[in-house]
């Protein structure tokens, strides 16, 4: 009774209201999703017949990559750290030492190395830069300008930042890995005096190299993930500085939410 | 030549002296109707302008003609083809064959000036870099500018980023060019200078011109033909002359730069 009340008291123009909205955020999100995939479709097609310049990738992978690493440096090292720090006293009480070194690897190689150098940081970094100069190309005319030369905006500026990011997040990863798992070292040596062997043997024991190699392969999904959705929020800015600081800001947020949502997936296929 | 066409469909389009044809188009951004049943021709190897109020949807004449933009409604050909859906694929090849001057340059801002210069060459042609760089250096040579291969767009002067847009639009000796406010901001000695660049094209490449301007100056020294476009359509065209002579109010009040009259400020 109470809830045949409670809708008849909403408004008729309130539920149509309602239902053009939804409609209007699936339509929304269906081009969305539709506008990614013909980018997607479109690099590839470049990427196979070997239609990009050799020079603006290793130019990207350098600005992309290489200059990431001090903040991947950084954030794997204290996020190595904070692991250790709130697991290795309890460890020690409960007699459990051998598998801190095994847990922080496991944890890093598996779901951190990637998430960070992939997910947040390349996202943030990376991401944001991506979306940020093609947007500003759009609004300055230079993306027109390409069009207008007959040169695909796809095969000049999309394909050679994706490729640059599905070949540098993965090493980065590697880079956050291995410090990751180092910082977790130095915490439990500095907390409990673990001894090396102790932690390095459990790091040998517990991890396998397909953990690595599996935690490779999410990096490089995250980072044509961030790339792709950086380039084609840059590519629909519209407006002049504001235009691109949306793009800039909804490229990132687009990003990590993808990002979450395949790391789920991915790690339910891959370890599931 | 560049006419009005009557608005009925069915027009001839092939004729192979039109080089680019519109066939009442319509085009709108949002609510706003920038182009309405908007009928031109331009001749093949000849100069057209078209001239008219800000606004008015001059800009987006070039970029119906390359392809950048496609009509709500009407055609669009260029050498004949009907452009209109073209997949972009195609489009793109045929832009190969154009150049296009914009506004404001749109210069590449992370390259040289001389990169800027080379982008079409190296995307369309074979040419060695040594054959590349000296046709890099002719055509800025051509235009006045010397010196300035190795500088970044942002070093350099608004007139002289124009002139470096203008050579990066020719170098390519296209058979369509397209100049988006070719003059504005360039002092008399360089707007000479450009005209008379335009007019060397058009003797040496017997290219298509079109050229979207306020200069009329300009517009009569480099244009054999000339279209008013006021409110989305074009409403007088014909010679320098003819447009001189014209009784139109409207297109009298335009030459004039006059306050007075049926355009609105």
């Amino acid at each position: 009774m109470s809830a045949l009340r409670s809708k008849a008291a909403v408004p008729f123009d309130t539920l149509e209201a309602a239902e053009s909205a939804t409609r209007g955020v699936v339509v929304r999100f269906f081009e969305y999703a539709g506008g990614l995939w013909y980018l997607l479709r479109d690099t590839l097609r470049y990427t196979v017949t070997l239609r990009f310049r050799p020079r603006e990738v290793l130019q990207q992978a350098y600005f992309l990559g290489v200059e990431s690493w001090l903040i991947v440096a950084l954030t794997a090292a204290f996020t190595g750290m904070v692991i250790s720090l709130e697991t290795v006293e309890q460890a020690v009480q409960y007699g459990l030492q051998d598998f801190i070194g095994g847990s922080v690897a496991f944890g890093t190689l598996r779901e951190l190395g990637p998430m960070l150098a992939g997910g947040i940081v390349f996202a943030g970094r990376g991401g944001a830069a991506i979306a940020a100069q093609i947007g500003s190309m759009v609004v300055t005319e230079q993306v027109e300008a390409l069009q207008a030369m007959g040169v695909s905006p796809v095969k000049a500026l999309v394909v050679p930042r994706v490729l640059a990011a599905v070949l540098m997040v993965p090493l980065l990863t590697v880079f956050a890995d291995i410090i990751g798992v180092y910082g977790g070292f130095i915490m439990a040596y500095w907390r409990v005096h673990l001894p090396p062997t102790v932690y390095w043997h459990s790091v040998q024991t517990t991890v396998v190299t397909s953990d690595f190699v599996k935690g490779l392969i999410k990096a490089a999904v995250f980072g044509m993930i961030v790339a792709l959705v950086s380039s084609y929020e840059g590519l629909r800015t519209e407006g002049g500085a504001e235009g691109v600081g949306r793009s800039t800001t909804k490229a990132v947020v687009v990003s990590i939410i993808l990002i979450f949502v395949f790391n789920f997936v991915l790690s339910y296929a891959l370890f599931g | 030549m560049m006419q009005q066409q009557p608005a009925a469909s069915g027009v001839a389009t092939g004729a192979p002296n039109v080089a680019v044809q519109l066939q009442d188009v319509t085009l709108r951004y949002g609510p706003k109707i920038v182009l309405e049943r908007c009928s031109l021709e331009c001749r093949r190897g000849q100069v057209s302008a078209v001239i008219g109020p800000s606004g008015a949807g001059k800009s987006t004449i070039l970029r119906l003609v390359s392809g950048l933009r496609r009509p709500d409604a009407g055609r669009v050909f260029v050498d004949g083809e009907d452009i209109t859906d073209s997949p972009e694929r195609d489009l793109i090849e045929m832009r190969r064959h154009m150049g296009f001057a914009f506004q404001f340059a749109a210069l590449f801002d992370s390259l040289t000036v001389a990169e800027n210069v080379a982008f079409p060459l190296y995307e369309h042609t074979k040419l060695s870099k040594s054959e590349v760089d000296k046709k890099v250096l002719d055509t800025l040579a051509s235009l006045g500018l010397n010196d300035v291969e190795n500088r970044l767009p942002a070093e350099l002067s608004g007139g002289m980023q124009k002139r470096v847009g203008f050579a990066r639009a020719i170098v390519n000796d296209p058979s369509i060019l397209l100049f988006d406010e070719p003059t504005t901001g360039l002092d008399p000695i360089m707007t000479h200078v450009i005209t008379s660049t335009i007019l060397d094209i058009q003797s040496r490449l017997r290219a298509t011109s079109i050229v979207v301007t306020h200069d009329l100056p300009f517009v009569f020294a480099v244009a054999d033909y000339v279209a008013l476009l006021f409110e989305g359509s074009i409403i007088e065209a014909g010679t320098g002359r003819e447009l001189r002579q014209s009784s139109n109010p409207l297109v009298q009040q335009f030459l004039q730069g006059s306050a007075l009259g049926p355009i609105p400020l």
